[in-house]
C-alpha cells in the first residue's frame, strides 16, 4: 500500500520565551487555530500547566477489541491505554454515567471523561456512544475524549461527531504493513479473521483513513505510538511525520512495557523495553520542541482524579449508589472553579508573558533534573517517590520532558538485574539526570546518588517545581558548572 | 450443530454481537451460547463468527470439542515458549497465567 510521505514545513521561529511551560505558545503550536490552541491549552492530558489544576476520568465501557497487539493480553485491560496486568471492572453505559456524574459532583475540577477500554470503544459503538449521548445531555461541561486502535474509526466518524467529542486519540505503531506484521498477529475484519501482514495492511489503511476523516470533521486527533525496540523505533520517525501532516496535532511515544508476567506475545517471547534514552530520543524527534505532553503516563483506564493521583476507590458502584447528589448544583459549582482555575491560569500566562529574554544572557548547557513531587510543588520524600518528572533546564526556561517510574516499571533487563536493591534501581532510572529535587533524602540515598554523579537536593522543598529548577540550574551557572554553552538547539 | 464457549472465555463481551443468530448470551461465571440458537454460521458466514472474534485460544470448541483457536494460532506464542515462561514465573515464586 503506498503512503505518501511529506516532508514537514519547518514552522518559522519567533522570539524565545525565557520562563518555563511556554509549549502552549510555542511555535510547534503555530500551525493551529486559536481555537484548537484554546483546547488544548486547558487540557488536563495535553497541557503540562493544566494537568496541575484540571482532572480527568476514564470510565471501562468498552470490553471487546477487534484486534490483537503483541503488547497485550486480553485477559487484562488493552495495555496501551492502561497499565498491563490491571483488570478493570466492565460497567454498563448507565453505571458509567452515574459515575462520572458523581465524581463530577464531587471533584469538580473534573473536566474530562474519556473511554478508553478495556478493548477499543469503536469495537463496541452502541456501549461508547450510549455513555457519550447520555453524558453529552446531562453534563454538557464534561468533554468527551475517546481512544481507539483505528480499525472501526471511518465508519464512526459520522457519529462521533455528533456528540460532544473533544477530541480522539489514534494508536498509530506503524505505515508499514511490514512493520505492522510484527506487531498486530491479527485483525477482525469484515467477518473474517485476518493474520499477519494483509491485516495489518487493512489495519494500517484504516487508521490513515479514520484520521483525515476527522480532520475533514474539525475533530481533534492525537497519535500515540507505543515504541518497541527493533521492530519500529526508526520507523516511528516517519509514522511522525506523516500523521502530522495529515492533521494530528500532537504524536505521544509511549515506552513498550513487556513483562513475561503480563502474558503477552512481547513479554514471553523476550522482546525489551526501550530504555530512557532511547524513548527521549524518540520522543525529541517525533514530539519536536512541543512543550507538553510528556506528562502522559499511560494512567489506568478507571483511573480518577487529577494526573498522577487515582481516587477510583471513593467511587465503586456500591458507594455512587448511596450519593445524595444535586446535579444541578454541582454543575454551577464546577463552573465557578472552572472560573477561578482559568482566572488563575491566565494570570500566571500573563505573568511569564512579561519577562523578555536578554539576548546576551549566559547560556550554559542543558541540564536534566528528576522532580519527585505530586502537583506543582516539591513535595515528596525521595524514598516515597513512585516515580519522578524530569525537567529540561535551559538558558530558556524548565521544560517537562518526561516521567521516570522507580518501582515495578524498570527500564527492562539490561538496567535491573535480580540483585539490585530497589535504591540501585532507582538511581539506574534516573540515568541521565544531573540532580535529583526532592522534599527531604535520607543519608544512604544521599551517598549512593552522588556516587552516581547525581547530586540531590532538598532545599526547594514546597516551591513550585520549575522555579526551584531554573534556581538550581542558575545556581549551577553561576557556580561555572555549565560551561562550554551550547547553541541552544533549534528544531525544525 | 453448536459450538461451545468453556471457563477459559474471559467474559470481553465481542463475540456476543457478531453472532448472526443471537445464539450467545451473557451468563456467571462466563458467556454462553444456545445451543438450539447456534448454527455454527453456517449459511450467514464462511467462518464461525464467535470463533473468528474471541481472542482466547482454547475457548471455544465444536461439537467434539476441539478447540477451533488451539494453543499459538492466536498469540503468536509457540506453545513450548508460554510453558517455559510459565515454568520460570513459578520457580521465581510468581503465580503462573
Ligand atoms: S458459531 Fe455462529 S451462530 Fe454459533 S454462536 Fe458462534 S457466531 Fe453464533
Ligand atoms: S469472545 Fe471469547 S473470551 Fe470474549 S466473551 Fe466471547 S468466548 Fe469469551
Amino acid at each position: 500500500m503506498d503512503l505518501p510521505i511529506y516532508q514537514e514545513e519547518a514552522a518559522p521561529k519567533s522570539g524565545g520565551c525565557s520562563a518555563g511551560s511556554c509549549g502552549s505558545t510555542d511555535d510547534q503550536l503555530g500551525h493551529l487555530s486559536d481555537d484548537i490552541r484554546k483546547k488544548v491549552e486547558d487540557h488536563p492530558c495535553y497541557s503540562e500547566e493544566a494537568h496541575h489544576y484540571f482532572a480527568r476520568m476514564h470510565v471501562a465501557v468498552a470490553p471487546a477489541c477487534n484486534i490483537q497487539c503483541h503488547y497485550c493480553n486480553r485477559k487484562y485491560d488493552c495495555a496501551n491505554e492502561s497499565r498491563p496486568g490491571v483488570v478493570s471492572e466492565v460497567m454498563t453505559p448507565d453505571q458509567a454515567v452515574k459515575k462520572t456524574m458523581a465524581v463530577a459532583a464531587t471533584i469538580p475540577q473534573m473536566t474530562v471523561l474519556g473511554i478508553a477500554g478495556p478493548g477499543d470503544p469503536l469495537a463496541n459503538p452502541e456501549r461508547t456512544f450510549e455513555t457519550f449521548r447520555q453524558l453529552s445531555e446531562k453534563a454538557p461541561d464534561i468533554k468527551l475524549c475517546v481512544s481507539t486502535n483505528g480499525l472501526a474509526l471511518p465508519a464512526a466518524v459520522e457519529e462521533l461527531s455528533k456528540h460532544n467529542i473533544d477530541h480522539v486519540t489514534i494508536t498509530i505503531n506503524c505505515i508499514d504493513p511490514d512493520v505492522g506484521a510484527q506487531i498486530y498477529p491479527w485483525i477482525y475484519w469484515e467477518n473474517k479473521r485476518i493474520y499477519g501482514r494483509e491485516g495489518a495492511a487493512i489495519l494500517i489503511e484504516q487508521q490513515q483513513k479514520g484520521l483525515e476523516m476527522l480532520k475533514e470533521k474539525g475533530i481533534l486527533v492525537k497519535v500515540n505510538s507505543v515504541l518497541i525496540p527493533g521492530v519500529n523505533d526508526q520507523h516511528l520517525k516517519e509514522v511522525s511525520k506523516v500523521v502530522k501532516a495529515k492533521g494530528a496535532f500532537l504524536h505521544n511515544v509511549m515506552p513498550l512495557i513487556a513483562e513475561a508476567e503480563h502474558g503477552t506475545f512481547y513479554g514471553v517471547m523476550g522482546q525489551r523495553s526501550p530504555s530512557p534514552a532511547e524513548l527521549k530520543e524518540l520522543q525529541d524527534a517525533c514530539e519536536g520542541d512541543m512543550n507538553m505532553m510528556r506528562h502522559c503516563r499511560q494512567c489506568r483506564a478507571d483511573a480518577v482524579g487529577l494526573l498522577g493521583e487515582d481516587r477510583g476507590a471513593e467511587f465503586t458502584l456500591d458507594k455512587i449508589e448511596q450519593m445524595d447528589i444535586d446535579y444541578d448544583k454541582a454543575m454551577e459549582f464546577r463552573a465557578e472553579v472552572r472560573a477561578g482555575i482559568q482566572a488563575e491560569l491566565d494570570a500566571k500566562r500573563a505573568e511569564k508573558a512579561k519577562v523578555v529574554p536578554l539576548e546576551d544572557s549566559p547560556r550554559g548547557r542543558p541540564v536534566l533534573m528528576a522532580v519527585a513531587a505530586k502537583g506543582a510543588v516539591i513535595n515528596v520524600h525521595f524514598g516515597h517517590a513512585k516515580e519522578f518528572m524530569v525537567y529540561e533546564a535551559t538558558y530558556q526556561g524548565a521544560r517537562f520532558v518526561g516521567h521516570r517510574k522507580t518501582d515495578s516499571y524498570c527500564a527492562g533487563d539490561e538496567t535491573c538485574g535480580d540483585g539490585d536493591s530497589i535504591l540501585d534501581k532507582t538511581i539506574k532510572s534516573l540515568e541521565g539526570c544531573e540532580v535529583v529535587l526532592c522534599s527531604k533524602i535520607g543519608y544512604e540515598p544521599w551517598g549512593n546518588l552522588e556516587a552516581a554523579g547525581i547530586q540531590p537536593n532538598g532545599e526547594h522543598a514546597m516551591e513550585p517545581i520549575e522555579e526551584a529548577v531554573m534556581a538550581v540550574w542558575n545556581e549551577m551557572l553561576a557556580a561555572g558548572k555549565l560551561d562550554a554553552p551550547v547553541e541552544a538547539k533549534k528544531r525544525a | 450443530m453448536a459450538l461451545e464457549i468453556i471457563e477459559s472465555c474471559v467474559n470481553c463481551y465481542a463475540c456476543q454481537p457478531v453472532c448472526p443468530n443471537d445464539a450467545i448470551y451473557e451468563a456467571k461465571p462466563h458467556f454462553l451460547i444456545n445451543e438450539d440458537k447456534c448454527t455454527e454460521c453456517v449459511g450467514d458466514f464462511a467462518d464461525a463468527q464467535c470463533a473468528s472474534i474471541c481472542p482466547i485460544e482454547g475457548a471455544i470448541l465444536d461439537e467434539l470439542g476441539v478447540a477451533l483457536n488451539p494453543p499459538g494460532s492466536l498469540t503468536g506464542i509457540p506453545p513450548e515458549r508460554w510453558a517455559a515462561a510459565q515454568a520460570e514465573i513459578q520457580a521465581r515464586g510468581g503465580s503462573p497465567l
